[in-house]
This record gives structure tokens, sequence and C-alpha cells, in this order.
């Protein structure tokens, strides 16, 4: 269990650089791109964390999670087209 | 630490590692098609290794149960079926709104579409215009 310090690590290093993106990115579009990314890394660390604290409960915060990741994404980008 | 748990180790290991590589391209890629076209490939493909090395290590362990992998592989093909649909969108999107490509991109598979498809119409119309 003390590789999983590693793993956390590695995806906070993750998250940051696409923090980068999201404040730097030049248009409204790259920004939603890499905060798009950020929700499925933040899917992947709730994942690790259940395994890190040892409760199962964490899962089911990850899974509601990825749904309105998904919903709130599919919303944005029906409103840049301007359908929304 | 059996053998399930080391499986698990190694597969969250490449997870988490596709994860970086997908904030690197992120960073990398010159334009928005390019930067959607490697994070979102290697997200996905992360998330399936996190998900279900997760799950089997968690199944090696001594609080584990078969619980949480069917958990882990839930939330794994949920977000392999959302992330195409979530990219796709947001990169219609951004053609649609007009973003320009790179300059170094050669084809526009799209744009030959549309392209297509108002010259059919203009011939649909010019043969009703005839009758």
């Amino acid at each position: 269990m003390i590789g999983i310090n590693v793993y956390l690590a590695l995806i906070a290093i993750a998250t940051l650089l696409s923090m980068y993106r999201v404040f730097r990115g030049p248009t409204t579009v790259d920004r939603l791109v890499a905060v798009d990314i950020m929700t499925t890394i933040t899917t992947g660390l709730m994942v690790l964390f259940a395994l890190y604290y040892k409760r199962m409960i964490f899962l089911d915060v990850a899974l509601v999670y990825a749904v309105l990741a998904f919903g709130g994404v599919i919303a944005f980008a029906r409103y840049m087209e301007g359908g929304l | 630490m059996n053998v399930l748990a080391a499986v698990g180790e190694i597969l969250v290991l490449i997870g988490t590692f596709f994860y970086f590589l997908s904030a690197l391209g992120l960073i990398r890629m010159p334009d928005v098609y390019n930067r959607m076209q490697t994070s979102t490939k290697s997200a996905t493909l992360g998330s399936l290794g996190v998900m279900v090395g997760v799950g089997l290590w968690a199944l090696g362990s001594d609080f584990g149960s078969v619980a949480w992998l069917t958990k882990t592989i839930v939330i794994a093909v949920f977000l392999l079926l959302t992330n195409p649909i979530s990219a796709h969108t947001l990169i219609r999107a951004a053609y649609k709104s007009g973003i320009p490509l790179w300059e170094g991109s050669v084809v526009d598979k799209y744009a030959e579409h549309l392209m297509s498809k108002t010259e059919k119409s203009e011939i649909v119309e010019e043969e009703g215009d005839a009758e």
C-alpha cells in the first residue's frame, strides 16, 4: 500500500498540468476540454481514495460525480453550439 | 500481497501514467482539435486501468470483497461509454463556433462533407427549377 502515494502524486501532477490549460487556453472550448479531462482524472482520484481509506462508499461518490460531470459537459457544449 | 493485488497495482500504475500522458498532451498540442484527440483517448484508457486495477487490488487485500470489483467495473463501463460522447459534442461545438484548424493540419473531412451536402442540395434545386 506504499505505492499508492506515488500514484496519487502522478494524478496530482496531471491535474495541475490540465489546470494550466484551463487558465491559459486561448478559446473557451480549450478551457472546456481541459475541464472535461480534469473531471475524468478526478473520478480516478476518487476511486483511488476509496482504496486509500478502505471505504467502499467512496466508489458511489465517484459514480455520481462521473454522471454529473457528463451532464455538465454536454450542457456546456450545447450552449457553445447555440442550441440549448 | 498476493497475485491479485500485484496485478491490480500494475494496472493502477499504467492507468495513472496514461492520465499523466493525457495532461501532457493537453499542454503540448497546438490547437483544440489535437488537444481533444490526444487527451480524451489516453484519459479513457487510463480510467479503465485505474478502475479495474483498484477493483483487483481491493479484491486481493484483506478488507476487499467482490463488490469492489463490481462497482469499479460499473464506473469503468460508464466512463467508456460517455467520454467519447462528450468529446464529440465538445469538438463539434468548437467547429461550429468557428475556431480555425492549426496551420499544419492537412485534411478537413468535415468541411468536405458539408461542402458535398450543399452541392447536392444545389443540384437538386436546379433540377427542380428545370422541371
